[in-house]
């Protein structure tokens, strides 16, 4: 009876101070970095603008070969890079979130590990993969082939290792939502495994799937690092980040800058669309 | 004497550290078979490995004089109805029901004109454009047991269908389902742990218990004469078979 009184008496008020002061510093800490972001952003066309940076001057740097190859040799390798992930993705996700299997708990975590580690790595590993006889008869049947690996190859080849674990956890996540159940009604109705999967499984996690890729995409198209590594800066191999820091080296902050706009716009349009697509993931 | 549609022969399986052992026993064409027995007793399982979706260790089970034993779910001509019917939500009641024709090639037109009366003998013909997550739980077990009619199975399996509903919609449900299964005169496995609803459904029962079935027979038989314990407290009744 003493313990209901004081439960009744004493526990909602200060469980409801303690709620009240979180949400307002969770709250405050939200906007103070949502402020911090935006000013960033802001800082950016100021500073252009400063610098007597007009519309017209804007789009004429924009324009210009470097920069536009750049922006569209980054449009190109993320493009491809996204439906190479797709092909990986979707059947590792599914198998992972569907089978139970010795190993799976390592299996997990390599496939993670690119998302812990500095994107740098992927490119020395790159470099010191193709260095190994493996890689180098791999190096030779790709060259033998007409192509090389210092091309648009290579950059798709560092912005999948960097991409693909995201649309993975992604897509593990989406998968591990549908109901099993579904799928073992749609068998009996009639499916056979790929039917039920194309027909039930797919459909259900489709959402969380488009969002993935979107994730992954924004990811391919941020990859900067193992490109200077694996790559390098030659002209036919310059995508939109690499433009961005050879114009900062030559002294052009400007044009760094605007490059640096059109990233941010290209980023924030893949998020956006991750989060209409994808509303309260559990992932995101 | 009526057809066998379901013969099960000594049936064994293992799911983690479960097993169900030795369970024989056969459903003739027309007949409501009530599997009961209480949680965790292996009915559920006995009826998903009828279904095909949990491999046999051995036994054979045979549906219209064929081994189905090791055939895949979809070539065994059984409907299977879940608990909660596990409709598709990314699709409406029409698309639910149609679905196992749809799958097997039909075209939309004449998958509805072969759905229509099943549609009609169950009243479902207002909620066919109606997405599944609108309807109410008794709703949601109709138009699953529509789904499982649909493509005209031999056998009728339904997995605990009414438990999740409340005690009017389990009444009308189940008045459903009976006048359902008569009309088509199809051979049906009910599983359930409600003495209640055997009482108003089964033709005929069996009874698992630690993943053997231990008795079968007509219900007023079982609860007359109980062959176990077991059987007599899962009926609610003395051992010696009085309530």
């Amino acid at each position: 009876m003493d313990h209901r009184r004081h439960i009744q008496n004493e526990s909602p008020e200060p469980v409801g101070r303690r709620w009240h002061a979180l949400s307002v510093v969770s709250l405050g800490l939200t906007v103070l970095l949502t402020v911090v972001i935006l000013v960033l952003v802001a800082a950016d066309v100021v500073y252009l603008l400063r610098r007597g940076v007009t519309a017209a001057e804007f789009w004429r740097t924009l324009s210009s070969p470097a920069v536009l190859g750049g922006i569209r040799m980054s449009l190109l390798t993320s493009t491809v890079t996204l439906l190479l992930v797709l092909c990986f993705a979707v059947p590792i996700g599914y198998a992972l979130s569907r089978y139970r299997f010795p190993g799976r708990a390592v299996l997990n975590a390599v496939l993670d590990a690119p998302i812990v580690l500095t994107p740098v790595v992927v490119g020395l590993s790159l470099l010191a993969f193709f260095g190994s006889p493996l890689g180098g008869w791999i190096r030779t049947a790709v060259e033998r082939g007409g192509w090389t690996l210092d091309s648009a190859i290579g950059i798709v080849l560092c912005q999948f290792l960097v991409s693909v674990p995201y649309c993975i956890r992604a897509t593990k996540a989406s998968f591990e939502e549908v109901d099993r159940e579904l799928e073992h009604v749609a068998l009996s109705l009639g499916c056979s495994p790929w039917s039920a999967f194309r027909r039930v499984t797919l459909p259900l996690a489709r959402s969380g799937l488009v969002a993935g890729g979107v994730m992954a995409w924004a990811r391919a198209i941020g990859v900067f690092g193992p490109l200077m590594v694996f790559v390098g800066t030659s002209p036919r191999v310059t995508v939109m980040h690499t433009a961005m820091w050879l114009e900062l080296n030559t002294g052009n902050i400007e044009t760094s800058l605007v490059i640096a706009l059109v990233a941010l716009a290209l980023a924030g349009t893949a998020l956006s669309l991750v989060h209409w697509l994808a509303p309260g993931r559990k992932w995101l | 004497m009526a057809l066998t549609v379901l013969r099960v022969r000594g049936l064994h399986l293992q799911v983690g550290s479960f097993r169900v052992s030795d369970v024989s026993f056969d459903v003739p064409q027309g007949e409501y078979f009530v599997l009961m027995g209480p949680t965790g007793s292996g009915k559920s399982l006995t009826a998903r490995c009828v279904a095909g979706l949990i491999p046999v260790e051995s036994g054979t089970i045979t549906i219209d004089g064929r081994d189905v034993t090791h055939l895949e779910p979809r070539r065994r001509g059984v409907g299977y109805m879940p608990q909660h019917g596990a409709l598709f939500p990314h699709l409406d009641v029409a698309g639910n029901i149609l679905f196992p024709l749809r799958v097997r090639g039909t075209a939309a037109a004449e998958a509805r004109a072969a759905v229509a009366p099943l549609v009609n003998m169950l009243g479902l013909g207002e909620l066919m454009g109606r997405r599944v997550g609108t309807l109410s739980g008794g709703e949601r077990q109709k138009a699953a047991l529509a789904r499982a009619l649909a493509s005209r199975p031999r056998l009728l399996l339904l997995d605990e269908p009414l438990s999740a509903l409340d005690e009017p919609s389990r009444r009308e449900i189940g008045k459903e389902l009976r006048r359902a299964q008569r009309a088509l005169g199809i051979a049906t496995v009910h599983i359930c742990h409600n003495t209640e609803e055997a009482r108003a459904l089964a033709d005929r029962a069996g009874v698992i218990h630690a993943g053997r079935l231990v008795q079968t027979g007509p219900l007023d038989e079982l609860q007359r004469q109980p062959a176990s314990a077991a059987v007599a407290r899962l009926l609610g009744v003395s051992a010696r078979g009085q309530e």
